[in-house]
């Protein structure tokens, strides 16, 4: 739609302007001149451009800036902010010095960013390889293996409840440590339940990347492998040095995603326990100090703008390598 | 968590706590959706409350008409006792209309500081304690001194004095409270002919026959971080006495005082005798390990027969319980417990409360009344009635015991996350706290008093 308005109205434009612009030269605006667009075509790229900007600004960008805002204070998020309320950098301060879940709950953000990208990653990244060649009942794989992502990572967590629990769950059960008063606490032991809820938040992870890939696969043109066969190259290094770099910008999204769900992770954890014990994450200090009954907005906030600041590092690299492709 | 989520999360089995499931995708959400909200109604806050305060009561009708609930009984038997209360009400005063705007136990909680300064309901379900005078300070809540003129002589004084707020009005009508106490099985102490223990000593000593026979003398399920505090609660108020608790609480006293020290010390004398994995189970996993005689005794509150119930009746007739047993100091004699007291309270913002105030005082009366309360005791048994002309006629044995186990108490507290400052008795504060300390009980207690003391230092002053 865009491109036909402006290029249909960009033709004539230049008759239609021209005896117009010898009046604006006159008033000393020649800028105009050389214009090639008309004021439809302005006020069209106005709003086109405005609007998004507006509610980017609204919705985005302003909320964004009252976390920041709140950061400097300790308003409690009930009645109005008074100048007293202005604590400058003493969240901050108390946070990165004091308040002993902080720094668990960035080194728990680590641990999964490094579990996911390290182990869950590779591994849905590996099974759409293996699912890509065709094999036997390819599409019952596929379907078993997505169908974990369909899900909410709260049903998630609730059906891995139900394998975790010390007395009454399945994991336990099934390997006798019930009889045997051997429990292993899963969800309850700080030293495991973190890697326990890995393997609960990979299971919908897995599925979730293997169809990321799977589809970038298929987009592989086949006469570069056969090419490749050709020349004599093995399965390997077929996929390592024809495939793998034609994949690139998947590749890159997928590192993205990876990033984005380590840093976002949440329900999972806040539907187990609700972040405590040994299940500390960013998100869910942010969500426990101010949106529950605790209401420390001021103190939520300035986890929230640590979150955002570190968030910005995969977002400024994705958004920095997509429009160096594109240019 | 309030110690009453059950009445939003348990599910029908029981066992799988889904509880803050529920909340989560709403949580997600909000959290810009909040600050936006909030951020717009900072300044329309001074001119709503110029205008509430300014407005007061000029509609002297207080039938027909309608009013808005705003209620957390979420939990099937509840919220069935609700819907019979409001149909009750709107015969008894002329067919005022009730809107019910029932919200998820849990997430109403979560809520409630941005739901008391949007547009809240006229009336409210909420907690007394700390937490109520907490949004009464704020200017959240309306005072009811004339309904509560009206309605004292239906309460006891500890009642009374459960609804005041730090100014000395009256912000709450008491609707239901519930015991904390040591339950147990009648049927596995006379198999085993154990004796109910009195006294701290024999109460250990009973726990050690328990582990001979067989028995896991002591349940406790605190994967929701709350249940552990009752225990906490309870003997600190028997060592050191309810003054000393309250002030705790409410951060005149230090955690790093050595009284607290003793509390630790003691509680790790019986921390052995606990369930495995005590910090993945959850409260409605360790009841059933006591509905399955798998474990001797629970610390806990009465609402611990919702899950007898759900096992059967007779499950249900086969419970019991005993006081926490004394433990030698001066304040045995205070004979102190955690009754935790529900209210119902009216709110300030709303845009209907002026209008409709009449109808709202009205309402608090009804919910007064022995026979209200009893409607909604039948669909919920674990809350008893706090009115005086409640018919106890139709009160099983447990339910009669609790009362009297109650009006027995000297000093009542409310619970600790009812009693002291959410944001430090929440999951990233004292939950936390005493799962360190249930992980390792020997641990250096003066290091894990340090930290307690520094959060609570590094927590903004309240208003």
């Amino acid at each position: 739609m865009a491109e036909t308005t402006s290029t249909t109205s960009v033709a004539p434009a230049p008759a239609v302007i021209k005896p117009g612009t010898g009046a604006l030269v006159a008033a000393g605006r020649p800028r105009r001149r050389y214009s090639l667009l008309t004021r439809h075509d302005k006020l069209l790229l106005t709003l086109m451009v405005g609007i998004p900007l507006l509610l980017d600004l609204i919705l985005i960008w302003g909320p964004a800036a009252a976390s920041v805002g709140f950061s400097f204070t300790n308003w409690s998020g009930i009645g109005a902010i008074s100048p007293g309320n202005f604590i400058g950098v003493k969240n901050y301060q108390n946070l990165f010095t004091s308040y002993i879940f902080f720094w668990p709950a960035l080194r728990h953000n680590l641990i999964w960013l490094a579990f996911l990208s390290l182990v869950s990653t590779p591994l849905g990244m590996f099974l759409a390889v293996l699912l890509d060649r065709e094999i036997r009942g390819t599409r019952v794989y596929q379907s078993v293996l997505f169908l974990p992502v369909v899900l909410s990572l709260a049903v998630v967590g609730f059906i891995w409840e139900l394998q975790y629990a010390p007395s009454e769950g399945f994991i336990n059960n099934a390997f006798g440590l019930v009889e045997s008063h051997r429990i292993i606490d899963w969800l309850g032991d700080e030293n495991i339940n973190l890697y326990a809820v890995l393997i609960a938040a990979s299971w919908r992870h897995v599925g979730y990347i293997m169809v990321l890939y799977l589809a970038g696969l298929k987009s592989v043109d086949p006469s570069l492998r056969e090419a490749a066969k050709v020349d004599g190259a093995n399965e390997r290094q077929t996929f390592f040095s024809v495939v793998l770099p034609v994949m690139a910008p998947i590749n890159i999204v997928i590192v993205v995603v990876t990033a984005i769900e380590s840093l976002r992770a949440f329900d999972i954890v806040y539907i187990i326990n609700r972040g405590k014990n040994g299940l500390e994450l960013l998100s869910t200090l942010i969500t426990n100090n101010s949106i529950s009954e605790a209401s420390l907005v001021g103190f939520g906030s300035a986890i929230a703008v640590v979150l955002l600041v570190i968030s910005l590092v995969p977002i400024v690299t994705f958004l920095s390598t997509v429009s160096r492709e594109r240019a | 968590m309030s110690k009453r989520p059950d009445k939003g999360s348990s599910s029908p089995g029981g066992a799988i706590p889904i509880g803050g499931g529920r909340e989560i995708p709403l949580n997600l959400d909000l959290t810009r959706r909040d600050v936006l909200k909030t951020g717009g109604y900072l300044s329309a806050a001074a001119f709503l409350a110029a205008c509430s305060s300014g407005g007061g009561s000029t509609n002297t009708s207080s039938t027909g008409g309608q009013i808005s609930i705003g209620s957390n009984a979420s939990d099937p038997g509840p919220r069935k006792g609700m819907e019979a209360i409001n149909a009750a009400f709107t015969s008894a005063n002329g067919g005022t209309t009730v809107k019910l705007n029932t919200v998820d136990h849990g997430t109403f909680q979560d809520q409630i500081s941005t739901y008391l300064q949007g547009t809240p309901d006229d009336a409210f379900t909420w907690f007394s304690g700390h937490r109520m005078r907490f949004f009464a300070d704020q200017g959240l809540a309306t005072p009811m001194n004339d309904v509560w003129d009206k309605v004292k002589g239906n309460f006891t004084t500890g009642f009374a004095e459960s609804v005041k707020g730090n100014d000395g009005n009256v912000y709450g009508v008491p609707i239901d409270y519930y015991p904390w106490a040591v339950f147990y099985r009648k049927s596995v102490f006379q198999q085993h002919g154990y004796n109910i223990p009195t006294d701290w000593e024999s109460f250990k000593s009973l726990m050690a026959q328990m582990q001979k026979d067989g028995l896991t003398p002591l349940a406790m399920g605190d994967k929701d971080g709350w249940p552990a505090q009752g225990t906490l609660d309870i003997i600190n108020l028997r060592l050191n006495g309810y003054t000393f608790h309250v002030e705790l609480c409410t951060g005149k006293q230090k955690w790093t005082d050595s009284r607290v020290t003793n509390v630790f010390q003691k509680w790790g004398e019986i921390t052995k005798y606990y369930n495995q994995g005590l910090a993945g189970t959850t409260w409605q996993q360790a009841a059933d390990m006591v509905v399955q005689k798998k474990a001797g005794m629970y610390i806990l509150g009465l609402f611990v027969s919702d899950q007898f119930k759900a096992a059967g009746q007779a499950d249900l007739d086969d419970l019991d319980f005993f006081p926490f047993p004394n433990m030698g100091a001066q304040y045995d004699a205070e004979k102190a417990l955690d009754a935790p007291i529900d209210v119902f309270m009216l709110s300030k913002k709303s845009p209907t409360i002026s209008k409709d105030l009449g109808q709202a005082k009205a309402y608090m009366q009804f919910w007064s009344k022995g026979s209200t309360q009893l409607l909604m005791f039948q669909n919920a048994p674990g809350n008893i009635p706090t009115a005086n002309d409640a018919d106890t006629s139709s009160y099983s044995a447990l339910q009669k015991k609790a009362v009297q186990i109650i009006s027995g108490a000297k000093r009542i507290t409310q619970f600790f996350d009812r009693d002291s400052r959410p944001d430090f008795a929440g999951p990233n504060g004292m939950q936390s706290f005493l799962l360190t300390y249930l992980k390792n009980p020997t641990q250096d207690l003066q290091a894990f008093q340090g930290t307690m003391q520094k959060f609570w230092d590094s927590l903004p002053p309240e208003k």
